[in-house]
């Protein structure tokens, strides 16, 4: 295992990866404050001021008090509580967990489908290779949140119904980017050598041209994760998404939507603020990413 | 080029059929629509008759015949709720949509256009950062809650802008358009800007990639060596080579404009088909959902081949590239 992984990072992707965001000051903000976001997501339970989930521990006694009131116990609402009196810190917390838990989980199944069918396309080449970029073609063609809509119209609602929806959406970007770089890799000599060896076609797939083909995945990964987080809240805002015992930040948002016209700024403002750092520092990694690989993978 | 457009058209009836089998397999054979039809007290006499009067005791593939012959008809169902064919529904509220995106679209190209020129034009200024950095948060913005902060501010605290309906709308030239009265101009403001920005983004960015990838070359060169002003070799020279690629990103980005206006809609309860098919997901109308979606993806289709027939006219080395 370990010499698997010091063949895929040891030739300095990884490296030339945080290289490249480091010599940005830009990045290595957007960088900082991703990490950050990431530890908050999963120590949510330790840092947030109660569980928003636990009845226990809201009163509807304290709903809808704006930033910085004070309850009745002496807890201080920092950024104010929603309709049902829960505190807008800690359900963000846990919501953060849910939009970062379902968009990684979506991004990183799409990456791994994707590019094992975009590999296979590109080694394979003739019949299957034109059948799988067919497809893809077709489901690029399409807005991804058609695709979504169209999907959880079928499928109904639930949170693996949501990543699936996702997966199904974000694969064929992974496919292609995957088959487009495996392409320039697969007459190279040591696929070949590798082939002559005897070695079978899982092993080459996986352990000599995917390593190659990684630095495209990684920016193209890094871009669809955000989309993936950004697509989940949409849905789940427009009712269709992630289900209310999972909250998640589109979800928060949406609760807000309904009483932003009665002033209640605070219940969607916050969520709003918080998902768009998430998206956009993601997103600025991903750009910086994509000029230190290949300045010229287009927009 | 006749050939090409043969085998385009072909390519696109294919896919309509793929979507209209998927679509049928997801929407009529993995439902029950018995379920919806029938009040959970019915009996199994009744339930037999409804079966058969709907023909869910056929195999499979004669429902799915039927389905596409009535289909090719024009008869997709009739919706549960609104009891009318749910084509005519749809075909009732696109008109709204089509003006939301078209409206988006517009601003995305006055706007975009002349910002991607500018940081194009700078590469590294302090513009150019200014500019890229602001099509990230471009698209970085979730739509809806960009919408809600427009409402916010431009409804609630500073009260200039209606935030919800169509509102009155008048004919120009025997369509009834928002852009005949001054309320309904008033009331497609929000909306399109909400449904533009991400596409503002979008045309940034192709522009000034354009830009960059046009500078260099020998014609640029030339141009100035024949003393022409930079303004005009901006607005006529690169300009001009940069239009293709954006005119067909730009058409095919229509049909998702079409698409995102489910979120614009819902948010400034706009009278289109997007806040119809959110409408009739939750309350599953299937028929409806199955009008939508078999309408959308034609006019996308449909798009998509007349964009790439404008780029291989406009651009022949596409034709011999495609095959």
């Amino acid at each position: 295992m370990s010499a698997l992984a010091l063949r895929w990072f040891g030739d300095g992707i990884l490296s030339t990866a945080l290289r490249g965001i480091f010599s940005s000051t830009k990045a290595t903000i957007a960088f900082i404050i991703c990490i950050i976001l990431i530890l908050a997501a999963i120590f949510a339970p330790l840092i947030a001021p109660q569980n928003p989930y636990d009845l226990m521990q809201i009163d509807i006694f304290d709903a809808k008090l704006p930033p910085m009131s004070e309850s009745m116990n002496g807890m201080v609402y920092v950024l104010g509580t929603d309709t049902q009196g829960r505190d807008m810190l800690s359900a963000m917390l846990y919501g953060l967990r849910t939009s970062l838990g379902v968009g990684l989980t979506a991004g990183l199944l799409a990456l791994v489908i994707g590019s094992t069918f975009g590999l296979l396309a590109a080694y394979a080449g003739g019949r299957l290779d034109a059948l799988i970029m067919r497809i893809v073609d077709l489901m690029l063609g399409f807005p991804t949140i058609l695709i979504a809509l169209l999907i959880l119209a079928v499928l109904g609602q639930g949170t693996w119904k949501v990543i699936m929806a996702l997966v199904l959406v974000q694969w064929a970007y992974f496919a292609r980017a995957a088959r487009g770089a495996a392409l320039v890799e697969v007459n190279k000599d040591y696929v070949e050598a590798a082939r002559c060896l005897g070695f079978g076609r899982t092993r080459i797939l996986f352990s000599h041209l995917l390593p190659n083909c990684l630095p495209p995945l990684m920016v193209i990964g890094t871009i669809q994760i955000a989309s993936a987080i950004a697509t989940e809240a949409t849905l789940s805002f427009l009712g269709i998404g992630l289900p209310i015992t999972e909250p998640s930040l589109g979800l928060l948002i949406s609760n807000g939507y309904q009483v932003l016209l009665a002033g209640l700024y605070w219940i969607s403002v916050y969520p709003g603020l918080l998902l768009l750092t998430l998206v956009f520092v993601i997103n600025i990694v991903g750009d910086r990413l994509r000029e230190v690989f290949n300045p010229r993978l287009a927009v | 080029m006749t050939a090409f457009i043969i085998r385009r058209l072909f390519q696109a009836l294919v896919v309509l059929f793929v979507t209209s089998v998927i679509v049928f397999a997801g929407v009529y054979a993995i439902g029950d629509p018995l379920e919806i039809l029938l009040p959970p007290d019915a009996t199994m006499a009744e339930r037999a008759q409804v079966t058969e009067s709907l023909g869910l005791d056929q195999p499979l593939i004669v429902q799915y015949g039927q389905f596409l012959l009535n289909a090719l008809k024009g008869d997709l169902g009739t919706s549960f709720v609104y009891n009318q064919p749910s084509i005519s529904i749809i075909l009732d509220r696109l008109p709204a949509t089509l003006e939301l995106a078209f409206s988006a679209l517009i601003l995305a190209i006055i706007i975009g256009i002349p910002l991607g020129l500018w940081s194009g034009l700078k590469p590294g200024s302090a513009v150019d950062e200014t500019v890229m950095t602001g099509s990230i948060l471009g698209f970085s913005l979730p739509n809806f809650w960009q919408g809600m902060m427009l409402i916010m501010i431009f409804s609630v605290y500073l009260g200039w802008l209606p935030s919800t309906g169509r509102g009155q709308t008048g004919t120009i030239l025997g369509i009834e358009t928002s852009f005949a009265t001054w309320d309904g101009i008033r009331h497609l403001i929000l909306p399109a800007i909400n449904l533009s920005l991400a596409k503002i983004s979008l045309v940034i960015r192709l522009t000034r990639t354009g830009v960059q990838e046009t500078m260099p070359l020998d014609f640029i060169k030339f141009a100035r060596a024949r003393g022409l002003s930079s303004g005009r070799i901006v607005a006529v020279h690169v300009l001009k080579n940069i239009l293709i690629p954006i005119v067909t990103v730009i058409g095919v980005e229509f049909g998702s404009l079409i698409a995102f206006a489910v979120v614009t809609e819902t948010i400034f309860a706009w009278p289109g088909v997007g806040k119809l098919i959110i409408d009739s997901i939750n309350v599953l109308d299937r028929p409806v959902v199955v009008a939508y979606i078999l309408v959308v993806v034609t006019m996308f289709i449909t798009i998509n081949l007349i964009v790439d027939i404008l780029y291989s006219v406009l651009d022949p080395r596409i034709r011999s590239k495609a095959r």
